[in-house]
């Protein structure tokens, strides 16, 4: 039985939507995949929730509800050494996302305008930090980073004479080194899929109009693809400051990140407080989800 | 294809070839285009007609051959330093930018002084009916405004040659054939060299002093509106100029300027033939007759021609109103005749009918023998 | 229109891969490169690595203890991947469906998730899942229980933690796939005579196939070399390769050990990779 489509009898023109085809299975099926879209979310939101809900608990532990606070966010402006991971945090993020948007988008630009013949092989390099798992990326950048200090003690001893006690190059640049290597590639896709649906008689027509290649390209391609890479620069933010494992695995002293900060107080157990510093870990996120979508929307 | 090269040149194509790779889409054109001159470049997609615009405007390179503009060769000039603009297809006007802003890009480039660089972008949307709309941003307009704005952003900047790649095509028809006539007038009143591109010959017909017909990567032939219509030089042309009837066969006899085609099935049609020195076909060559529909004549009697009159059966007949479009099979074959309805009348039996027979003529005059 | 790409402009094409193709080769494949060649030593009494070259390391990770974690990781994160296979459909499909306002907002909304903090997000589960917490206290308070259920430190707290750390991961690229996929072919399956099922296997499911192996290697993948949720969800218990090699390089000191382990995890998630790539047809995530 063939049900007659709504489209067609709309003058004769096609939607590309027409009426679901689950339409057939009937109000049983609708209803089924509304309550399962339902479920997911609750799913997703629940558990974040009541992190949040929580996190204003006067209860020292369990999760009894006592009655309305703010004192765990209190606490936690007060905390030093919180206040200080997150404004590393932050240090770090900011660097490394200019870092990472400058070389992101030149390598979108080599990758998408020019033909070489080793092309394939970026392709697949550029890749697969989006594949490696996180622990292996970790782990090899701190053997790496350990041999690099040991070359280090071999050239100063070798040059100096004298055997330093502690080198460590760990820090604030292996830090910052780290995250570019693993946010860059996302800038890099963000960048490239935007190029990739740039409009080439643009560029053509400004240089109809007299301007040379450099002049195309701050005049007519930058602007037209800064969007792409405000989202690329926000992905990079985002994964810089989430970063756990990476960050772990390669800090040096005194250079703690937020998230570091909040897995060491997790192990020493769950106290409402980490539920206030996610709970402003989140405000951040969402509010840079907000900032990514205000500034495509305004240049689309 | 043209035969001496005029001392006044705008833009000039020397044996001119271009390939991607395996694929060649300019097979040795060689082209001259006069200054002040509406110049269509006309053909199917794919014979090669953008590819030449872009090679003028420098987007591409020739493999060999050159491109001459105003008599100076271009060799690897890149776009920004050719005296030449470009009105593209799809407008390509700077979505960040205002219709001024745009139009003012050129001007811009070359550095003119802002006090005239106002001054000439008013002018130029003055020219094209614009005044309002310097503050808008593209997206804010019409189809047809924008593509006023690409123009009002190319001649602005008074180039020597105006290129266009299809400007028309995303237009409705009822805007085309505006804009068919804005442009023409506007190529008058500015006095530059206009470099038409489309696929659409009706459009090259109306606008064009010259057209060439491309197709395949090479230019079949080189002239004016009427030329290339009434005096089609090989098979292709005049069968993609308008519409023709074709009668293939053998030449049998050449009698001073009108050749005898003789059909296998021993019809014998009689047409002009081609003068030019060295194109003389030989008895027993290959030949088609070109013959246009509205130069033939229907009749209901014999007529007293005695050469191509033919007794024929009508198998459909189409009323548009301004004419008649009647169907005939002639020996099998199948022929269409436009006559235009000159006499106004409801008589039924002023009109053929399928199934009638009639009698087909036309002068040899209006048939054309062709070889190629 | 001809997309003119540049013949290699040499000097240009060098300075615009340089920096990009350094940092990437410095930062990521000579380390990788560097855990290869300690994965080949072997080790002192102390844990440093030694030579001479050994394969001792490798044939340790694939020992019995080890060989069952490798099954085991995979096997669980097989699991996640159906798991967030069958929940994310629905979803997806629910999401098409909608006007589309909504259907933006929609997908906004199961990006949050998918833009905030991975241990955050995990901590949150874990915080509703201890023994006492905001569940087992509901439950008891309900008198469903006597006793807070145990719920964390087991295999089913892992599977639950990676399923909903990587649930977003699946929805998005599936979403993608749906929204291009042009609906007027389910209605000609109709009209020839497929009921609603085989429209969905013979037409739909082909056709969305693309996305499903996206979302499918983008959940698999982090699944199988996870960290922060065994950590947190297993406890001590039930462990993951992840954590695994992770201690190697801590507490246990197995540099070569762990330097092999990575590495079978490496070619774990290539044939993964791969297999993606020669089924699906390579669609660019739009991220």
């Amino acid at each position: 039985m063939t049900t007659p489509s709504s489209s067609a009898m709309l003058g004769g023109k096609r939607r590309t939507q027409p009426l679901i085809p689950f339409e057939t299975a009937g109000k049983l099926g609708r209803f089924g995949l509304l309550s399962a879209a339902l479920l997911t979310f609750a799913f997703l939101y629940v558990p974040i929730i009541v992190l949040v809900i929580f996190s204003f608990n006067s209860a020292r532990t369990g999760a009894v509800w006592q009655g309305f606070t703010l004192a765990w966010y209190e606490k936690m402006f007060g905390n030093e050494r919180l206040i200080d991971a997150a404004l590393k945090s932050l240090i770090i993020a900011g660097v490394s996302t200019l870092i990472s948007v400058v070389i992101g988008t030149l390598t979108a630009l080599a990758m998408e305008r020019y033909r070489f013949r080793s092309k394939p092989v970026w392709d697949g390099l550029l890749y697969m930090p989006v594949i490696v798992p996180e622990i292996v990326a970790g782990v090899s950048l701190a053997m790496f980073f350990s041999l690099l200090s040991g070359a280090i003690r071999s050239i100063v001893t070798a040059v100096t004479g004298e055997v330093p006690d502690d080198v460590d190059v760990r820090g604030f640049f292996t830090l910052v080194v780290s995250h570019v290597a693993f946010s860059m590639p996302f800038v890099y896709l963000t960048v490239r899929a935007r190029l990739a649906d740039f409009d080439h008689a643009l560029e053509e027509a400004a240089q109809d109009l007299g301007a040379n290649e450099l002049r195309t390209f701050v005049r007519i391609t930058l602007p037209l693809l800064m969007p792409g890479v405000i989202s690329g620069a926000l992905l990079a933010l985002t994964l810089s400051i989430d970063d756990f494992i990476i960050s772990f695995f390669v800090n040096g002293k005194g250079w703690n990140t937020l998230p570091i900060y909040i897995w060491s107080a997790l192990k020493q157990g769950v106290t409402p407080e980490i539920n206030a510093v996610s709970t402003a870990l989140l405000l951040f996120s969402i509010g840079i989800v907000v900032l990514s979508l205000v500034v495509q929307r305004r240049h689309t | 294809m043209p035969d001496t090269l005029p001392v006044d040149c705008a833009v000039e194509l020397r044996d001119v070839v271009k390939k991607f790779g395996d694929v060649t889409a300019v097979d040795h054109v060689s082209l001259a285009i006069r200054n002040k001159e509406f110049f269509a470049m006309l053909g199917p997609s794919g014979c090669g007609k953008t590819t030449c615009l872009r090679m003028i405007a420098g987007f591409e390179r020739p493999n060999t051959g050159e491109v001459y503009i105003n008599g100076e060769a271009q060799g690897a000039t890149p776009p920004f330093e050719r005296n030449v603009n470009t009105v593209f297809q799809s407008y390509a006007l700077f979505p960040h930018m205002t219709v001024a802003q745009n139009v003012s890009f050129g001007l811009e480039m070359r550095r003119v002084a802002p006090a005239d660089v106002k001054r000439r972008v008013g002018e130029a949307l003055d020219l094209v009916r614009l005044p309002q709309m310097a503050g808008r941003y593209p997206k804010q307009m019409s189809g047809g405004q924008q593509q006023r704005v690409a123009l009002a952003r190319a001649l602005v900047n008074r180039p020597q040659v105006l290129l266009l790649d299809e400007p028309l095509g995303a237009l409705d028809q009822k805007l085309r054939k505006e804009m068919q006539l804005e442009l023409k007038s506007l190529q008058t009143q500015v006095g530059i060299t206009f470099v038409f591109v489309t696929h659409d010959q009706e459009e090259a017909l109306t606008m064009s002093d010259r057209i060439c017909v491309m197709s395949q990567g090479r230019a079949l032939q080189v002239g004016t509106p009427v030329e290339i219509y009434e005096r089609p030089n090989c098979r292709f042309v005049a069968d993609f100029i308008g519409e023709t009837n074709f009668v293939n066969g053998k030449i049998t006899v050449i009698e001073g300027e009108f050749a005898t085609v003789e059909t296998a099935a021993g019809m014998r049609v009689v047409g002009r033939i081609d003068h030019a020195p060295g194109q003389r076909p030989a008895i027993g060559a290959a030949a088609t007759l070109s013959i246009r529909p509205e130069k033939m004549v229907l009749a209901e009697k014999r007529p007293d021609a005695t050469a191509n009159a033919y007794e024929v059966r009508v198998i459909s007949v189409g009323y548009v109103g301004s004419d008649t479009r009647v169907v005939v099979s002639l020996g099998g074959e199948r022929v269409d005749v436009w006559e235009q309805n000159s006499v106004s009348t409801l008589d039924p039996n002023y009109f053929f009918h399928p199934g009638e027979t009639a009698w087909l003529t036309f002068k040899p005059d209006n048939g054309l023998v062709l070889t190629a | 229109m001809m997309r003119v790409l540049r013949e290699r402009k040499g000097l240009q094409l060098f300075g615009l891969m340089l920096p990009g193709g350094f940092w990437l080769i410095v930062f990521f494949l000579i380390p990788i490169a560097v855990i290869g060649a300690i994965s080949l030593m072997g080790r002192d009494d102390l844990g440093s690595p030694t030579l001479p070259l050994t394969l001792d390391a490798y044939v340790e990770s694939v020992d019995a203890i080890y060989f069952e974690l490798f099954l085991f990781s995979i096997w669980l994160s097989f699991l996640t991947t159906i798991a967030t296979l069958v929940i994310a459909m629905p979803v997806a499909l629910f999401i098409t469906r909608l006007p589309k306002k909504w259907r933006n907002t929609m997908v906004f909304l199961v990006m949050i998730p998918f833009w905030t903090n991975f241990l955050v997000r995990t901590y949150a589960l874990l915080f509703l899942m201890r023994a006492n917490g905001p569940i087992n206290n509901a439950l008891m308070d309900l008198k469903l229980i006597t006793e807070p259920l145990s719920m964390l430190s087991t295999p089913f707290a892992v599977w639950i933690g990676l399923v909903y750390g990587n649930l977003p991961f699946m929805i998005l690229p599936l979403y993608s796939s749906l929204e291009k996929f042009d609906w007027t072919l389910i209605e000609a399956a109709q009209d020839l005579g497929a009921n609603t099922s085989k429209a969905f296997f013979r037409v739909m499911l082909p056709l969305t196939a693309p996305g499903l192996l996206a979302g499918s290697i983008l959940t698999f993948v982090p699944a199988v070399g996870s960290y922060i949720t065994v950590e947190l969800m297993g406890g001590g218990k039930t462990t993951m390769i992840g954590r695994v090699i992770a201690t190697q390089f801590g507490t246990a000191g197995n540099w070569p050990l762990g330097s092999a382990m990575s590495i079978v995890l490496m070619v774990i998630v290539t044939i993964a990779a791969l297999l993606y790539f020669r089924v699906g047809r390579g669609e660019r995530i739009a991220l």
